[in-house]
């Protein structure tokens, strides 16, 4: 019993992680249809912001949730205006420049920070369930997910500027006539995915060390979570995760961890030759 | 000088060069340099092997590297085992090949778009980069070669002469198999994509739907052409494998497999011979930031993708090319009324025009 307990809380860490590591992206890719390969290192430099802010004295909630954040928000603002800005509607060269801004970011911080693996411990320490420990973070990272998810969904079906950036997003023209400005939009939308990538990379730093390489080993993993969704921006994301984020959590349970990644990745391969189109370009059709 | 013409005269210049290279070169070099050179071929054979799918396929493969690094492995367990080289050696093709025809089988028989395509092949790039590993303890071995997690295979026996396995190729003989095999994918997929395969691969890359309603299934010209790429880069990891006698995971990393990428975007997309210029010029300038302390070489390969794709996103060899025409034209006068050739449409030269009736009358008499 205390064991059923035990997994199901690791399930659910592993499927809110999950989210939290794909929101960003599945705002950035799922709206503006922008592959952003440096999704991994917006996340760097939100675990880097969190680490520069604890140096100055910051409490380190403030620094999750607002110092990282708005950090790597302005970060986002920056490169869509010298970069991404100018490859809008060409998948591929944003692929690419965006892979080169990847490397270009991992390369800075190297030379800032150092090749160096820096720490946050984790906060809130652990509590029992039976004859098994759980650390207390895990019930954030869970909370954090739930919060996440719920206010993707107000923002984007209950506030003008969700409607807005949904409009857009489907015809810009039209949206344009109507007075809104596209550019600014997208603009701010991709500030938004970046801002949520922060907060990912904020919350996992207590959780993985601090190197500026960290970013590959969520960019597969993100991708594939919102590619498995399928063009539902939200449901698709909540699918995806519980899926891969069960079959890897499993999957961790009865062999190792490696083997828990591999199992996800395969799983999804595998699910996007049956469901090229995703989980919700099958099941869920037209939900958001 | 028409496109048909153009191209054959290139073909036949880059096996002159080619050839005066294989042979020139070890007399020129020490070998030291012998060796460098020697690294630079093994890495063109990669970069031409994504050259070709993606610049001819238009397959986008980001996990370039999985197939690389597969031949590589296939060949350091498969000489492990046997002693001698010539199976690994056809093995560590024939490997990469398969993994490759399964992979493009999922992808193209799922219709996957070549965005998702990208990501796919990026995953199975850190598939294989996490399990090889994660193989660090002794129970992991296959046959009698240990796999060696994170340090790699190190010692790896170096080829021999087919059936002699005493008689091991000496650094000369490994430049001149390298520079051979490179020559060889070069000329031999000049030749495929001039062939008619070639030439309904290259129409899939331009218009999937048009070449299906043309009677050919896009989808198995493309696995072909993928499989293809996978055994050359299997085949360049092979002889990587030999250069070094050494691999280890780093070969499947995302940081290999940003260069190939990078080479071919540098060098231009849609040649053969741009990722190989693309290559060695990386290489080169990756080797020069090494020995300074001052810029990450993340760093400069970073900008230089983000520059090229913004400003240069031909590339070197076609952007020089275009410059070159244009510096012909401008020279010759009686060329500057023609205007410029657009690519893939044949074009009949003004001079050939006024022959054709010339050449009816002649029959006609």
């Amino acid at each position: 019993m205390d064991l059923a307990l035990v997994v199901l809380v690791q399930v659910l860490y592993a499927v809110a992680s999950l989210v939290i590591v794909s929101a960003g992206l599945a705002v950035i890719f799922g709206m503006m249809k922008v592959i952003n390969l440096a999704h991994g290192e917006f996340m760097m430099l939100g675990a880097y912001a969190v680490i520069g802010a604890l140096e100055l004295g910051v409490n380190l909630w403030i620094a999750i949730f607002i110092v990282a954040p708005i950090a790597v928000g302005l970060v986002g603002v920056v490169l869509e205006r010298l970069v991404i800005r100018r490859l809008y509607g060409r998948m591929v060269d944003t692929m690419l420049a965006t892979w080169g801004l990847s490397l270009l970011l991992v390369g800075i911080v190297t030379s800032l920070a150092g090749n160096t693996t820096a720490g946050v411990s984790a906060p809130l320490g652990s509590f029992s369930i039976g004859a098994y420990s759980v650390s207390g973070y895990t019930l954030v990272i869970i909370a954090v997910a739930v919060a996440l998810a719920l206010a993707i969904r107000f923002v984007l079906t209950r506030t003008q500027l969700g409607l807005i950036a949904r409009g857009t997003m489907q015809k810009p023209d039209m949206a344009n006539a109507l007075g809104i400005s596209p550019s600014r939009v997208y603009s701010v939308t991709f500030a938004v995915g970046a801002a949520l990538s922060g907060l990912a990379g904020g919350l996992l730093a207590p959780l993985t060390g601090v190197v500026p390489t960290m970013g590959a080993a969520f960019v597969a993993k993100a991708f594939i979570t919102v590619i498995g969704g399928g063009p539902a921006i939200l449901a698709g994301l909540l699918g995806a995760s519980t899926l891969f984020g069960a079959i890897n959590q499993l999957a961790t349970f009865v062999t190792t961890p490696v083997l828990g990644e591999v199992a996800l990745l395969v799983a999804a391969i595998v699910m996007l030759r049956l469901l090229p189109q995703g989980i919700t370009g099958r099941f869920f059709k037209g939900s958001l | 000088m028409n496109r048909f013409a153009k191209s054959w005269v290139s073909a036949a210049v880059s096996l002159a060069v080619g050839v005066a290279l294989l042979f020139g070169l070890p007399g020129v070099l020490d070998d030291y340099t012998l060796i460098e050179v020697t690294i630079y071929a093994v890495m063109s054979i990669l970069g031409v092997s994504l050259a070709f799918i993606w610049g001819f396929g238009g397959i986008l493969c980001f996990g370039q590297t999985a197939f690389f690094g597969l031949g590589a492995y296939t060949y350091a367990i498969g000489v492990m085992n046997t002693g001698d080289s010539t199976v690994p050696f056809l093995l560590a093709i024939v490997v990469p090949a398969l993994f490759a025809a399964l992979l493009g089988y999922v992808i193209f028989y799922g219709r996957l778009s070549d965005v998702y395509m990208g990501v796919i092949t990026l995953t199975v790039t850190l598939i294989l980069f996490n399990l090889i590993n994660s193989t660090a303890g002794p129970e992991w071995r296959i046959g009698s070669a240990p796999l060696g997690g994170f340090n790699g295979i190190p010692a790896i026996p170096t080829l021999n002469w087919p059936g002699q396995q005493d008689e091991v190729l000496s650094p000369k003989d490994l430049f001149y198999v390298t520079f051979a095999c490179l020559l060889l994918v070069y000329l031999g997929l000049r030749v495929l994509i001039a062939s008619k395969v070639g030439r309904v691969i290259v129409a899939a890359k331009e218009n999937e739907q048009r070449v299906l309603l043309l009677g050919y299934d896009a989808r198995v010209y493309k696995l072909l052409c993928f499989t293809l790429g996978g055994a050359i880069a299997g085949l360049a990891g092979c002889l990587f494998a030999n250069w070094g006698a050494f691999t280890s995971p780093t070969i499947f990393g995302l940081a290999q497999s940003a260069q190939i990428i990078i080479w071919v975007i540098v060098g231009g997309l849609g040649t053969l011979i741009g990722p190989i210029v693309g290559c060695v010029l990386i290489q080169w300038l990756t080797s020069q930031i090494g020995t300074q302390q001052v810029f990450n070489s993340n760093l400069v390969l970073g900008g230089i993708l983000v520059v090229f794709v913004l400003l240069v996103p031909r590339g070197i060899v076609p952007t020089l090319g275009n410059l070159i025409d244009m510096a012909w034209r401008m020279l010759r006068p009686s060329a500057r009324t023609a205007k410029p050739e657009k690519s893939g449409i044949a074009k009949v030269e003004p001079d050939a025009v006024p022959a054709l009736p010339l050449a009816t009358k002649e029959q006609a008499s």
